[in-house]
C-alpha cells in the first residue's frame, strides 16, 4: 500500500480532535448553520431551474463556481476555460496494465488480517466513452471512508473508529468489455466544517483514465436513497438533478452474492474520444504488455 | 466519428481533502530517476485567488518523450527505474511546491491539416476545493518561433499566452506556476 506521502496543513475540512462531540460547541453567531448553505443551495437550484425554463441548455458538470462549497470560492478560475482542440499527446492516454496493479487490489476487505467492519458490498459497472465504446485496459482507482465513517489519512480527525482490517483503497484494470469490480465495505457518512452540523453522504471517489487524457476525471459515486443528498454543497455542485442521478449508483440484485455481499452497478461515462481510431484499439488490447 | 447517439458524460466531483493516502504512490513524480541522462526538474507552485499557495492540489502530467514520441508503455505504478512512460503524479507539498523528474518533451508531429505545436507537457489539477478537474499545458519556452505558430498560444492575448510558458531555470529545468484564480490565472483548457 502506498505510504502518506503528502503530510498536509490542517485543512478546513477536517474536524478538529476536541470533544467527541459537537453539542457543546459554543453557538458562535459567525458559525454557518445547515440551513443558511440549504436557503443558498436552494436559490442557486432555483435560478437555474427557471434558465432551463427560459431554454438553457442542461449542465452537466459541476459549476467550478460553486460558493455554498466554501473551499471553492478562491479556487475556481474565473475567466471561462479556454477551447482548444486536443492535440498530440492529448489525444492518448498512459498505458497501464497487470504489472502495475495486482489483481488482488480491486478487493477491499483482505488487505490486512481479519475481516473490516461493516456492510461488505460488490460494485461494479463499465467505464464507456460518449459514444458507448468500452474503455478497456485502463486504470480505475478508488477510496473510501470506512463503515463509520472514518479516513484513515491522518487529517482526518473524525471521532469515530479507525478499523485496523480497513485502509479504503482499491485499484484495478478495466477488462476487455470496459467492466470495473470492487469488493469493499458501504463507508459511512462523516462530519466536515463547511458549515455547522455538515455532513457528507456515503461516497467512494473514483478516479478514471479513458483512452484519451483529455478524458481524465476524478469524481464520487453515491449509494441510492441517501437523505443528505439535499444538503451537501459537494454533491449540488452539479445543478442538474439528472446530472447528479448519474453519480449515484443502483442497488442490483444480480450482483448480490448469496450470503455474501450485496450489489451495486455504477457505469461511468467519459467524454466523447476525439482520436480517429484503429481497429485493434477498439477491441481493447492496447495499454497491457504481455510482459507479465 | 460516428452518429450514433451520444452518451452523457458522468460528472466530476472534488478530490477532496484524503486523496493523501490513495492517489501517491512510490515514484509517482519520477517519469526518470533523479539525475539519469537528460533529465531535468519540473517543478511550480499552486495558488489560489488571495495569492497564498495550497497545500492540498495532486497534479498529472502526461508528456512524449525526448524524440516527440506518444509513449505507449505500462509500468507507471510499479517503475522499473528505466522504463520512461511519460505519466506522472505529484502531490504538493505542505508549501504548495510539486516537483517532477521527467524530460524535456520533443516537438511531436503535427495533426494533419495544422501547424505544428510547439512541444509542451499535458496536465491535470485536482485540489481540494477545485469541484472538477483543469487541464492545462506547460510549453517549453526555447523555440519563440514554434510558440510564435502554436495555434492555441496564438489565439490568446499576451498577458493571458504567458501564463502557459514554463520558465527555464539556471539548471535546466522548468519552473511554472498555477494561478487557479485571479491576476495572472492560467489559461484552464475545454475540449469539448
Amino acid at each position: 500500500m502506498p505510504e502518506e506521502t503528502n503530510a498536509q496543513l490542517e485543512s478546513d475540512e477536517s474536524v478538529p480532535p476536541a470533544e467527541p462531540k459537537a453539542a457543546h460547541l459554543p453557538l458562535d453567531k459567525a458559525i454557518e448553520t445547515q440551513a443558511d448553505l440549504s436557503a443558498e443551495i436552494s436559490s442557486i437550484g432555483e435560478a437555474y431551474r427557471r434558465a432551463l425554463k427560459d431554454g438553457a441548455q442542461p449542465e452537466t458538470q459541476p459549476r467550478l463556481d460553486y460558493p455554498p462549497y466554501r473551499s471553492s470560492i478562491l479556487r475556481h478560475p474565473t475567466k471561462s476555460l479556454h477551447h482548444t482542440d486536443p492535440e498530440t499527446i492529448e489525444l492518448y492516454s498512459p498505458a497501464f496494465g497487470h504489472q502495475d496493479v495486482h489483481a488482488l487490489e480491486s478487493d477491499l476487505t483482505i488487505q490486512h488480517n481479519g475481516e473490516p467492519q461493516g456492510e461488505r458490498i460488490i460494485v461494479a459497472g463499465r467505464v464507456l466513452d460518449g459514444d458507448g465504446r468500452p474503455v478497456a485496459g485502463q486504470l480505475v482507482e478508488i477510496w473510501q471512508a470506512n463503515a463509520s465513517g472514518r479516513y484513515i489519512h491522518k487529517r482526518d480527525q473524525h471521532p469515530a473508529p479507525i478499523d485496523p482490517n480497513f485502509t479504503g483503497i482499491g485499484r484495478c484494470i478495466t477488462g476487455p468489455d470496459g467492466s470495473y469490480r470492487f469488493t469493499t465495505i458501504k463507508p459511512g457518512a462523516y462530519p466536515w466544517k463547511n458549515h455547522l452540523n455538515a455532513w457528507r453522504p456515503a461516497h467512494i471517489h473514483f478516479s478514471l483514465f479513458g483512452t484519451e487524457f483529455t478524458q481524465r476525471i476524478i469524481t464520487q459515486m453515491y449509494f441510492p436513497g441517501d437523505q443528505l443528498f439535499p444538503l451537501d454543497p459537494i454533491y449540488q455542485t452539479i445543478v442538474d438533478q439528472d446530472a447528479r442521478d448519474r453519480l449515484v449508483a443502483s442497488y442490483d440484485h444480480s450482483l448480490t452474492e448469496p450470503e455474501w455481499a450485496l450489489g451495486y452497478n455504477w457505469d461511468i461515462v467519459l467524454t466523447g474520444a476525439k482520436r480517429t481510431w484503429t481497429e485493434n484499439e477498439a477491441y481493447g488490447d492496447a495499454g497491457d504488455d504481455d510482459n507479465e | 466519428m460516428s452518429n450514433s447517439t451520444k452518451l452523457v458524460p458522468t460528472p466530476g466531483q472534488t478530490v477532496g481533502p484524503f486523496y493523501g493516502y490513495a492517489l501517491p504512490f512510490e515514484k509517482d513524480n519520477e517519469l526518470l530517476a533523479p539525475g539519469s541522462p537528460g533529465s531535468i526538474r519540473l517543478q511550480g507552485t499552486v495558488y489560489d485567488g488571495a495569492g497564498q499557495a495550497i497545500p492540498d492540489a495532486i497534479l498529472e502530467i502526461w508528456q512524449p518523450d525526448a524524440d516527440g514520441n506518444v509513449v505507449q508503455r505500462t509500468g507507471s505504478l510499479v517503475r522499473d527505474g528505466y522504463t520512461f512512460t511519460g505519466w506522472g503524479r505529484g502531490a504538493v507539498g505542505n508549501s504548495g511546491v510539486y516537483t517532477f523528474t521527467t524530460v524535456n518533451p520533443g516537438p511531436t508531429k503535427p495533426v494533419p491539416g495544422k501547424a505544428a505545436a510547439a512541444p509542451f507537457i499535458s496536465v491535470a489539477i485536482f485540489a481540494r476545493g477545485l469541484t472538477n478537474r483543469l487541464f492545462t499545458r506547460i510549453y517549453l519556452p526555447d523555440n519563440e518561433e514554434a510558440l510564435a505558430n502554436d495555434p492555441l498560444l496564438s489565439s490568446l492575448d499576451p498577458e493571458r499566452r504567458k501564463t502557459l510558458i514554463a520558465r527555464r531555470d539556471a539548471d535546466g529545468g522548468l519552473t511554472f506556476d498555477i494561478r487557479l484564480q485571479g491576476e495572472g490565472e492560467t489559461v484552464f483548457l475545454d475540449f469539448q
